[in-house]
C-alpha cells in the first residue's frame, strides 16, 4: 500500500508543480535557517568533558573588603587564597591556573618574536581536564614545586615552529627564559574554553570569546609567575596594586583554582572545607565576610556565567519562529492542494476506501515533501554553517554539522511536515463522498 | 464600498483557512516588526560618533616587555614623524575601536562606586592628533601634563564627555567638579562633545553611551607603545604602511601588533563586523518571511478562486461586473489582514516584552505598528491582485455549465 501511495504522491506532486515548489521551499528555508541555528547552539551548549564534567569543581571564596555575605563571590581567587586551597590537597585532583601574555622568541626557528597567550597551570591540569598528549607528557610535582623551566606546546605551535616533528626536548625563549618542551599536545579544542570562562555576568551576552583556542604555550604554574613577572592582568582589584603586573601580594584576584573531586560523597565534605577556609580566614581578620562561598560544577559554572552568546541565542529564536511561520504557511498550501482534489476523494471513497486509508495517503504526500524540503535544507544547512565560519567570531572554526544534527535536519523536516500535513488531511478525509460525486 | 456581510458569511464557511492566514498575517506582524526594530538598534550602534578625526588617523601598537618607556617613545615618535605625509604624532594608551587600555570604577565621596568610565591617556599633542572637540572649559596647558604614578598622575586636570558629565551632575555645570578612583584625583576642566570608549557598547555606560575621562600625562614609563599617527586621509593607508616598516626598524626590540596596527576606519570597520552580519542576517530573515507569507496568500487565494468558480460564474450572470468581483477578493484579503493585523499587535508587544527581558533590548516605540500594519495590509493586495483578477475573469457562462 506504501508504495502505492508514494506513486499517488509523487503523480500529485508533479501534477501542480509551482505549488510543489512553494511547499518544498518553505520547509527547506525554514530548516535550513532553523538548523543553521541550533546547530551553532549545540555546538556552543555542549558539555566540554563528557563523563566526568561533574566531577570537575570551581571553587571560591570572596577576599574582597567590599563584598557582602549577600552577593556572588568574584569570579577568581587571591593569590593566598588560591595557593591555601590547592595546597591543602583536599581533593583529588586540583590545578592553580592564570593566564597571562608574553613574549615568545623562537630563536631556532628564525622568525619574529611575537606575544602570545601563556597558560601558567599546576601539573594536575592535564590530567584532571583529560588532556591529550602527541608526544611526551606533563611534567612532576616536583617540576610545579621547584619552578622548573619547563613547557608544553600546542599542536598549532609544534607544526608552527618545528614542522609537527617530536620537539620534546628542544627549546623555547619565554621572554627572556629558556624553557624547555616536555610534551606535545595532539590538536585539542574544548568548547567553550571551559577552564577560562569567567566574568559572563558582566558580559551583556557577549561572550563568544569563550569559545577561544586554548594557549599555545602551557607551563608550570610557579615557573610562569617567575617568568613572566610583571605582565600579568587581574580580573579586578580593590585597591591598585603596588607594581601593576606583579600580583602575588596585591589587593586583586586573577587566579583560577579548578579541583576534581570523583566521589559524590565527599563533594559535600569539600564545600565544608572552602567554607570553614573562609571562616578561618575570616578569624584572623584577612577577609570581612565568609558567608558567600561557592562550589559549583563545570556546567553549573558555565551556566552561570551564560555561556551561550546572547545574538547566538537570539538568531536561534528567530530562526525556529521563522519556520513555524512556513509551517503555518504549509498548512494553507496543503489544505488548497487536498481539498482541490476532493472529486477524487469522494471517488475512492465511494469505491470503498476507508478514511484512514485517504488519511494515510495524504500523509505519505506530506513527508514526501517533508523529505524532499529536508533534503534542501539540508544544503541550506551546509550554506548557512560556511557562512557562519567566514564570520569574525572566536568559534568560527567549530562550526560543522556533526551526525546527530545531519540526522535532525531530516527528522525534523520530515516531522515537520508531517504535522502540517495532519490537518489538511483530517479535513481530506472527512469529505462526503455523495456531494462529490454528484458535481462530478 | 463593497458590503462587508455577504464576505464575512462567506468567511464562515472557510473558518480554518481563514484563521491559518490571519495566524500567518499575525506571526509575521510580531516577528517584522520586532526585526526590523534590532535591525534600527543595530544601525544606531553603527552610527555611534567617534569624537575623534577617525578618517586621517592611524594607530600603531607596539608591545615592548622590559623597554624603557621614555626611550621607545623616543625612537618610535621620531621614526613615525619622519614618515613623508604625517602631520602629527602622539603618544596615547588607547583610540577609539582599537584595544580598551583602561576601565575604572570612580567615586564622587571617595567611598561608593557610581560608573566606570574608560580612562583614555594622552602625551603632549594628543587632543590635537585625535582632534577632539572640546565644548567648554579650557584647553590643557604645559603643566597639566604630569609623570603617572603607575597608572595615572595622582593629581590631574581632566576633560570628560557631554554624556558623562550628564551622567555624574544632571543638570549642573561639571567644570570644577572632582572624582576619585581609588587614591587617583581628578578635576574636570573642560568638557568634549563626544568620545566613545574604545569598545563602545561593550557592557559599559549605557547602551553605546560616552564614558570616557581623557587624562593629560607625560609619556614614559606607564605611557608608552600605542601611537596615534595623524595624515591626510587620502595618504592614510600610504603612511600606515610605511610607518608600520619604520617603526620596527626603529624599535627592533618591540613586537609590532599587526592586529591593532591599523588606521581608524579599519579598526572601525573590524569592530563592527558582527553588527553587521546581524542586520544582515535579520533583513534576511525578513525579506524571507515577507515573501514566505505572500506565497501563502497567493496559494490559498488561488484555491479559493478555483473552488468559487460556479458562484462567480452564477454572480456574473446575475449582473456583477469584473470590478465586483475584483473588489470582493481585495475586500476578503483585506479583512483577513486586518484580523490578522489586530492579533499580530497583541504578539508583537509580547514578543518585545521578552526580548527586553531576556536581551536588554528597549521597548518598541508605538509608530512601528501602523508601519507594520501598512506594509502587510500591502502585501496582502498585492499578492491577492493575480489570483483576484483570475477570478475577475471567469466568464459568466461557466454559470450554465455542468449544473
Amino acid at each position: 500500500m506504501f508504495g502505492y501511495y508514494l506513486d499517488l504522491a509523487v503523480h500529485s506532486l508533479r501534477r501542480n508543480k509551482v505549488l510543489t515548489a512553494l511547499m518544498v521551499l518553505a520547509i527547506a528555508v525554514g530548516i535550513g535557517a532553523s538548523m543553521t541555528t541550533l546547530t551553532v547552539v549545540h555546538l556552543l551548549s555542549g558539555d566540554p568533558l563528557p563523563g566526568r564534567s561533574h566531577t570537575i569543581f570551581y571553587p571560591q571564596v570572596d577576599a574582597s573588603p567590599k563584598g557582602k555575605d549577600s552577593d556572588e563571590p568574584l569570579d577568581m581567587l587571591d593569590y593566598r587564597s588560591a595557593v591555601d586551597l590547592w595546597s591543602a590537597r583536599r581533593a583529588d585532583r586540583q590545578a592553580l591556573l592564570v593566564q597571562s601574555q608574553v613574549r615568545l622568541n623562537t630563536a631556532d626557528a628564525g622568525k619574529p618574536a611575537v606575544m602570545t597567550m601563556m597558560l601558567s597551570a599546576t601539573t594536575d591540569f592535564f590530567t584532571m581536564f583529560d588532556v591529550p598528549f602527541r608526544y611526551g607528557g606533563p611534567w612532576s610535582e616536583q617540576d610545579d614545586a621547584s619552578r622548573a623551566r619547563l613547557a608544553v606546546i600546542s599542536d598549532d605551535l609544534n607544526q608552527k615552529l618545528f614542522a609537527g616533528g617530536n620537539s620534546v626536548g628542544r627549546t623555547l625563549r619565554l621572554r627572556d627564559s629558556d624553557v624547555r618542551i616536555v610534551g606535545v599536545l595532539k590538536p585539542w579544542r574544548p568548547s567553550p574554553q571551559f577552564y577560562a570562562v569567567r566574568g559572563g555576568r558582566f558580559a551583556a551576552g557577549d561572550t563568544s570569546d569563550f569559545y577561544a583556542r586554548p594557549e599555545d604555550v602551557i607551563t608550570p604554574f610557579f615557573t610562569g609567575l617567575d617568568i613572566n613577572d610583571g605582565n600579568f592582568q587581574q580580573f579586578t582589584c580593590w585597591h591598585m596594586p603596588a607594581r601593576p603586573g606583579h600580583l602575588q601580594d596585591a589587593p586583586c584576584v586573577w587566579v583560577a583554582l579548578w579541583v576534581q573531586i570523583k566521589d559524590a560523597a565527599q563533594v559535600a565534605a569539600y564545600r565544608r572545607f572552602v567554607a570553614d577556609y573562609a571562616a578561618q580566614q575570616q578569624a584572623i581578620g584577612r577577609f570581612t565576610h565568609a558567608g558567600n562561598t561557592r562550589l559549583r560544577d563545570l556546567m553549573g559554572w558555565l551556566d552561570f556565567n551564560g555561556v551561550l552568546p546572547g545574538n547566538v541565542r537570539l538568531q536561534a529564536w528567530l530562526a525556529v519562529a521563522f519556520l513555524v511561520i512556513c509551517l503555518v504557511n504549509m498548512v494553507g498550501l496543503l489544505l488548497a492542494k487536498f481539498l482541490r482534489r476532493s472529486g477524487e476523494i469522494g471517488l475512492r471513497r465511494a469505491l470503498g476506501a476507508s478514511r484512514a486509508a485517504v488519511f494515510a495517503q495524504y500523509m505519505v504526500e506530506s513527508g514526501l515533501i517533508g523529505l524532499i524540503g529536508g533534503a534542501f535544507g539540508w544544503l541550506l544547512t551546509l550554506v548557512g554553517l560556511w557562512l557562519i565560519r567566514q564570520q569574525p567570531v572566536a568559534y568560527a572554526d567549530l562550526v560543522r554539522l556533526d551526525v546527530p544534527m545531519f540526522l535532525l535536519t531530516f527528522v525534523a523536516a520530515i516531522g515537520a511536515s508531517l504535522l502540517a500535513g495532519m490537518l489538511p488531511a483530517v479535513r481530506a478525509c472527512r469529505v462526503v463522498p455523495a456531494w462529490q460525486l454528484k458535481t462530478l | 464600498m463593497t458590503n462587508f456581510a455577504p464576505i464575512l458569511s462567506a468567511l464562515r464557511r472557510h473558518r480554518l483557512a481563514t484563521a491559518l492566514i490571519a495566524m500567518e498575517i499575525a506571526l509575521a506582524c510580531a516577528v517584522l516588526c520586532n526585526a526590523c526594530f534590532l535591525i534600527a538598534e543595530q544601525l544606531r550602534l553603527l552610527h555611534i560618533t567617534s569624537g575623534v578625526d577617525e578618517s586621517s588617523l592611524a594607530v600603531i601598537s607596539l608591545d615592548c616587555d622590559g623597554c624603557k618607556g621614555a626611550d621607545l617613545n623616543a625612537r618610535v615618535t621620531a621614526a613615525l614623524r619622519a614618515v613623508p605625509g604625517v602631520e602629527s604624532v602622539a603618544v596615547v594608551n588607547a583610540v577609539p575601536f582599537a584595544q580598551p587600555a583602561g576601565y575604572a570604577g570612580i567615586s564622587l565621596d571617595r567611598e561608593h562606586f557610581i560608573a566606570v568610565p574608560h580612562f583614555y591617556a594622552g602625551g603632549p599633542g594628543s587632543v590635537e592628533t585625535l582632534g577632539l572637540q572640546r565644548v567648554s572649559g579650557r584647553a590643557f596647558q604645559a603643566d597639566d601634563f604630569q609623570i603617572a604614578e603607575n597608572w595615572l598622575p595622582l593629581n590631574t586636570s581632566v576633560w570628560i564627555t557631554r554624556a558623562f558629565a550628564e551622567r555624574l551632575w544632571p543638570g549642573q555645570d561639571p567644570l570644577g567638579k572632582e572624582f576619585w578612583s581609588d587614591k587617583y584625583h581628578f578635576r574636570v576642566v573642560g568638557v568634549m562633545a563626544h568620545l566613545t570608549p574604545p569598545d563602545p557598547g561593550g557592557g559599559h555606560g549605557d547602551s553605546g553611551g560616552e564614558w570616557s575621562v581623557f587624562v593629560p600625562v607625560i609619556p614614559g614609563e606607564s605611557l608608552h607603545g600605542v601611537y596615534a599617527v595623524r595624515a591626510s586621509p587620502a595618504a592614510l593607508s600610504r603612511v600606515l604602511r610605511d610607518a608600520r616598516d619604520v617603526v620596527q626598524k626603529a624599535a627592533p626590540e618591540a613586537v609590532l601588533d599587526l592586529q591593532q596596527s591599523r588606521t581608524v576606519p579599519e579598526l572601525r570597520a573590524d569592530f563592527y563586523r558582527q553588527t553587521r552580519v546581524m542586520v544582515g542576517m535579520l533583513a534576511g530573515v525578513i525579506v524571507a518571511l515577507l515573501l514566505v507569507t505572500a506565497l501563502g496568500i497567493v496559494g490559498l487565494a488561488s484555491f479559493w478562486v478555483q473552488q468559487r468558480r460556479k458562484q462567480i460564474g452564477i454572480r456574473r450572470a446575475m449582473g456583477a461586473t469584473r470590478g465586483d468581483i475584483l473588489h470582493y477578493f481585495q475586500a476578503e484579503n483585506f479583512l483577513i489582514v486586518s484580523a490578522g493585523i489586530g492579533i499580530g499587535m497583541v504578539m508583537t508587544f509580547a514578543l518585545n516584552l521578552v526580548l527586553m527581558k531576556f536581551y536588554e533590548v528597549p521597548r518598541l516605540p508605538a509608530y512601528y505598528l501602523p508601519l507594520g500594519a501598512l506594509v502587510l495590509w500591502g502585501l496582502g493586495q498585492l499578492s491577492v491582485l493575480a489570483p483576484a483578477l483570475r477570478a475577475a475573469s471567469v466568464p459568466p457562462v461557466v454559470a450554465t455549465r455542468s449544473v
